[in-house]
């Protein structure tokens, strides 16, 4: 999907995307990451299960829900990253857990 | 810390809002600056301040800089990944950052949240790897990231062309280009060109240095494209694969629509500000005075969030709206702001002169604003535009009544991006001009926020 750019000299920080750990350049949102390890879609749909990825980048179209460090939903073009941070796809419509007291 | 009630509170570090920061602060304004990002500049200058001097985003980015330095420098109280999720007109914004919800009160509130790219609704526009060309251009400027395998580039538009040539500059070249603008609009700005060529040289000078350096690339050029569409792997995930048009396909990794930028209006909708329908730019404008002054007191608008006018033109705006804060705040002699605000003025107008036509040339075809029945227009909700349609045809007045019928504009991204289509599909559905039909009112909280922000806000 995207590399980086042949002179960039911008710093990494370690990243785990799916589980797997990447480095990717400091200014890069955890949208961009998805990206950088090669995934086009990001989450599914919550009515049709359909995959989509990011549109706009910029804060917009919410097409780039994920789930960040255990937290989903969160609007990973607007999440820059960070040493250690953990993305991970997300799958269809989040459900509210009920624990019982 | 930032007192309780600031003199002005500016929505958005993009150059306008740098702007308007700097000159309020050095006017004697209380000011505050409230931004999404982490670090100044808005979309047009994102990542400014880590940019190198060799960087193929350009001249006109680097530009950013200054306006960025002089905010650092100024006695703006700056307060970046700061969302706001809520503004009454009595001057009280709600806030959310770091995960916490607090609220601020201001005199004046200036909103400079600038442009958004038009929704670009073809078939298979919602498939992963179909991205807006802006979209390209934030990868690069936030993280040196180029587009990897084959990148289409189709739409058009000034934008279309510079993201074009920094993929060039950066060692990404794209695969070919797209061009969709109409035949019809070629003539249409011809007519325009005799009184543009003057004071519009700069900018026409500089769009086509582009152009040409584009073609000296060696880029596949393709004009005056209709039936543009996407299609996507059969297996997977879906991912685009070719994008075709009537008469030729091309392969692709990746497929970067563009076809210009319109208001970001949704504060300005929320508050129930007066819009209009600009018919040139196809877009909906809050309505504004000379000084960016809305029908609300407490209330201004600066930069492209009040009408297409790009970067230079947003920065003036910006302190014409800042001399106009000081003056409502009897900081400033009127007589002092209206002298102050003429050399800007000046510089307004020069910037503006391209404007006609670069709006006649980039008209987007009807068929951007009014896509075919089967292309899903609400993207969250997957409402296609025959569902609009038919909720016009069963009675819907207008988008907020469509949403009711449809659920269109109630997902996250609360009509952002539908919005406009909504608008234009209803609008040709019932026959009516889409200044009657009007827009959605987006509701608070402008973005999503978590039940646990709200709680805490209680707990103040």
């Amino acid at each position: 999907m995207f590399r980086k750019r042949p002179d960039s000299a911008a710093p990494t920080v370690p990243v785990s995307v799916e589980g797997r750990d990447i480095r990717v350049p400091a200014g890069a949102s955890a949208a961009a990451a998805m990206l950088l390890a090669g995934f086009a879609a990001i989450r599914e749909t919550g009515v049709t299960g359909t995959p989509r990825g990011p549109y706009c980048l910029v804060g917009v179209c919410f097409d780039c829900f994920a789930e960040i460090n255990g937290i989903p939903n969160r609007q990973s073009c607007m999440v820059r990253v960070a040493p250690g941070m953990a993305i991970r796809r997300q799958h269809g419509r989040r459900a509210v857990e009920v624990n019982d007291a | 810390m930032t007192p309780d009630r600031v003199d002005l509170a500016i929505i958005g570090a993009g150059p306008a809002g740098m702007a308007a920061a700097a000159l309020a602060a050095e006017l004697g304004l209380d000011t505050v600056l409230i931004d999404e990002q982490d670090s100044p500049g808005g979309q047009i200058y994102r990542g400014i301040e880590r940019a190198p001097e060799n960087t193929p985003l350009g001249a006109d980015y680097l530009a950013g800089k200054s306006l960025a330095a002089s905010l650092r420098a100024s006695g703006a109280a700056y307060l970046p990944a700061t969302t706001i999720w809520h503004i009454d007109p009595d001057g009280t914004l709600s806030l959310i950052s770091a995960g916490a919800s607090r609220t601020l009160r201001a005199h004046r509130i200036l909103i400079a949240t600038g442009a958004i790219e038009r929704p670009v609704p073809i078939p298979g526009w919602t498939l992963p790897g179909v991205m807006t060309a802006g979209a390209a251009q934030i990868m690069l400027k936030t993280a040196d990231l180029v587009p990897a395998g084959r990148a289409v580039l189709a739409g058009q538009g000034p934008l279309l062309w510079l993201v074009a040539a920094q993929l060039i500059r950066a060692g990404a070249p794209p695969a070919a280009i797209l061009e969709t603008t109409p035949h019809r609009n070629y003539h249409a700005a011809a007519r325009l060109l005799p009184a543009t060529l003057w004071p519009g040289r700069r900018a026409l000078r500089k769009g086509l240095a582009l152009i040409r350096e584009v073609r000296r690339a060696g880029i596949p050029i393709r004009r005056e494209v209709r039936g543009l569409r996407a299609i996507g792997r059969a297996t997977g995930d879906k991912s685009v694969e070719r994008v075709v048009w009537d008469g030729g396909e091309i392969a692709a990794d990746l497929l970067l629509l563009h076809e210009g930028v319109i208001p970001n209006t949704q504060i300005s909708l929320a508050l129930g500000l007066d819009h209009r329908w600009d018919a040139a730019q196809l877009c909906w404008r809050p309505a504004v005075d000379e000084w960016g002054a809305t029908g609300v007191p407490t209330i201004a608008i600066a930069g492209d969030g009040g009408g297409i006018a790009g970067a230079a033109a947003a920065s003036l705006s910006g302190r014409l709206a800042a001399l106009d804060a000081a003056a409502f705040l009897d900081k400033l002699d009127p007589a002092e702001r209206d002298r102050r605000a003429r050399p800007l003025r000046a510089a307004l107008k020069r910037q503006l002169a391209i404007r006609p036509f670069l709006d006649a040339l980039y008209r987007p075809a009807p068929a951007v604003l009014v896509p075919a029945d089967d292309i899903v227009a609400c993207r969250c909700e997957e409402v296609t535009v025959a569902q609009i349609r038919r909720a016009a045809r069963l009675g819907a007045q207008g988008p907020n009544q469509a949403k009711a019928f449809t659920r269109c504009g109630m997902g996250p991204c609360q009509g952002r991006i539908c919005g406009p289509i909504v608008s234009a599909v209803m609008a040709e559905t019932l026959g009516k001009p889409i200044a009657e039909i009007g827009a959605y009112r987006p509701r608070a909280p402008y973005k999503p926020i978590t039940l646990g922000a709200l709680a805490g806000l209680g707990a103040e």
